[in-house]
């Protein structure tokens, strides 16, 4: 039986809950309201908060000054990118472990965690030495190819956690049936799959567009994604509050709609499967 | 049963993902290590040969290393214990019903979705601005000298900065552990007269233990490894220069690779003691 509730202890959770929910969010709500102000209204003292005069001003200058959509589409390639193409790997590897596993697969399943936990900084220049012999340096592909790697066994591991889950004996009968490989995954396993795939896709698209170590590191102008070209804004010119507000909100709007509908895969693919 | 045919083809199957990662994992680390013997100074003269231990002595005997050291610290220590403690508290709040407990959750988780580089430019600007910032008006207004922040009170501000992104990860998944919770146990308790303190302390807490210790394990690696955030505030300076900003300031900054890849392979044998922790944990999970 649920506890009975008195009506007004739910209004005191509910008046406490807004109000520190509301100032969770309000640096993101503050930036929201700054990028529609003009650069005088958004450095008045006392601040303003809602009643001024809105303007779309800030949009148009920083997409003209810095051609802000190339930025955009280098976060679009690489994000996008990295993630297709991890799980095209990630598939079939964690299909495997998933179906056929064997004394080794929980070993190689933890070995690929491991991997994700190596700090970046530590193979920064054998990395950076690697992409100026191939001629990676600032191109969305070396970038891309990155992106995928550090990611990868995050992407194996929640596939893995997700085919775990799908009865192992609806496999067996297409085979008796005679169903190939080929057509057991294409056919059987891959629409079971979709939702757990498409979690994964939706969290590693997520943690790719934030990815903020590689991204500024191995990237000039030209292949430079949204995180580095916000943090260009590090310089003095960042004092252009409105600019500065309306380039964060273009960055943050995509991935903070994406990411309300990943919460739950957000605990299951971060804590690898430990907490669900 | 898998058929010795199914075997082969699983693995197979599984060769290209474990390929790329024991090549990204072995490339790099061996060239680390092989640079970390050496003296090479990239625009200094290149690869001046063989030096053994020297770089893993000058290390940790520069004067930047334990001061280093302590900022890592303080700066993992400070956001562990202040989103570990809220994100309880949090947890609890936003498990208790309410109206509208959707959008408070979503409110509440929004800042993990910010990239680090706009959540440090929005902080560092538009709140700890001693001038313009939120923060400097708010104190004024409260009759309080305004603070610059980044530089006076430099831990203060990293940690809440990285303590902001945090929190709702913490608080995400110490929910998640909440309402996996039997409540049946919790009324029991209840019904017998445990106050609420008695109930948190001898039932919430313990069957938090697990999450609470994932959280900490999976934060301590991405913590000791953040970046941006202090990239695009102090660049290091006022103390807040952590084990990897030093290693990155020696390998890219002052191009002493030598030395950088002695400081690299530290950090790593540091993520492997803590990694060690966190794989038993989910080892453990992966038998169930």
């Amino acid at each position: 039986m649920a506890r009975s509730v008195t009506t007004r202890r739910k209004a005191i959770n509910t008046v406490i809950a807004w109000g520190i929910g509301l100032l969770i969010f309000f640096p993101i709500l503050w930036t929201i309201l700054t990028s529609f102000k003009t650069e005088a209204t958004a450095i008045a003292d006392p601040p303003v908060f809602l009643f001024f005069d809105w303007t779309l001003e800030n949009y148009s200058v920083v997409q003209e000054r810095s051609d802000y959509m190339r930025f955009l589409w280098n976060s679009v390639i690489i994000a996008g990118g990295s993630t297709l193409l991890g799980i095209i790997i990630a598939v079939p590897a964690a299909w495997s472990m998933a179906f056929v596993p064997s004394r080794r697969t929980k070993d190689i399943l933890l070995w690929m965690l491991s991997t994700k936990m190596l700090p970046a900084v530590g193979v920064l220049y054998p990395i950076y030495l690697i992409f100026i012999e191939l001629g990676l340096l600032d191109t969305r592909i070396g970038l891309t190819i990155v992106l995928m790697l550090i990611n990868l066994p995050i992407i194996v591991w929640m596939l893995y956690t997700y085919f775990r889950e799908i009865p192992g004996e609806i496999l067996e009968a297409a085979r008796m049936d005679g169903a190939t490989l080929r057509e057991e995954i294409l056919y059987v396993l891959t629409p079971m799959a979709v939702p757990g795939i498409a979690s994964t896709i939706l969290l590693n698209f997520i943690l790719a567009w934030n990815e903020a170590f590689w991204t500024l590191n191995l990237t000039a102008a030209k292949a430079a994604p949204l995180t580095a070209f916000i943090a260009s804004y590090s310089s003095p010119e960042g004092l252009f509050y409105a600019k500065l507000s309306a380039a964060s909100t273009m960055a943050i709007a995509p991935i903070l709609i994406l990411g309300w509908f990943s919460q739950k895969q957000l605990v299951r693919g971060l804590t690898f499967g430990a907490v669900k | 049963m898998a058929t010795q045919h199914s075997r082969s083809a699983a693995r197979l199957m599984m060769a290209p993902a474990v390929i790329l990662l024991l090549g990204w994992m072995l490339v790099p680390l061996t060239m680390t290590l092989y640079f970390s013997f050496k003296r090479y100074l990239p625009l200094r003269g290149g690869d001046q040969g063989w030096v053994g231990f020297e770089n893993y002595v000058r290390f940790v005997t520069s004067s930047a290393f334990w001061p280093s050291v302590q900022a890592t610290l303080i700066i993992v220590g400070g956001v562990l214990l202040i989103t570990v403690i809220f994100g309880v508290l949090l947890a609890l709040l936003l498990d208790q019903p309410m109206w509208g407990q959707g959008i408070v959750r979503i409110l509440v988780i929004a800042p993990f979705f910010v990239m680090p580089t706009v959540s440090a430019l929005v902080w560092k600007n538009m709140f700890m601005d001693p001038v313009n910032g939120l923060l400097a008006h708010l104190l004024e207004f409260v009759g309080l000298t305004p603070v610059e922040w980044l530089s006076q009170a430099p831990m203060t501000s990293i940690i809440m900065i990285v303590s902001w992104q945090w929190l709702p990860f913490a608080t995400l998944i110490l929910l998640t552990a909440i309402q996996s919770l039997d409540s049946e146990q919790l009324e029991a308790a209840e019904m017998d007269g445990a106050p609420p303190l008695a109930r948190f302390g001898f039932i919430i807490l313990p069957h938090l233990a697990r999450a609470i210790t994932i959280v900490v394990l999976i934060q301590t690696i991405f913590l000791l490894a953040i970046f941006a955030e202090i990239f695009v505030t102090t660049q290091g300076s006022f103390g807040t220069r952590t084990l990897t900003y030093l290693i990155y300031q020696r390998v890219l900054e002052s191009q002493n690779v030598g030395l950088g890849s002695a400081g690299g392979i530290y950090a790593v044998i540091l993520a492997n003691i803590i990694a060690l922790f966190l794989m038993r944990i989910v080892g453990k999970n992966l038998d169930a």
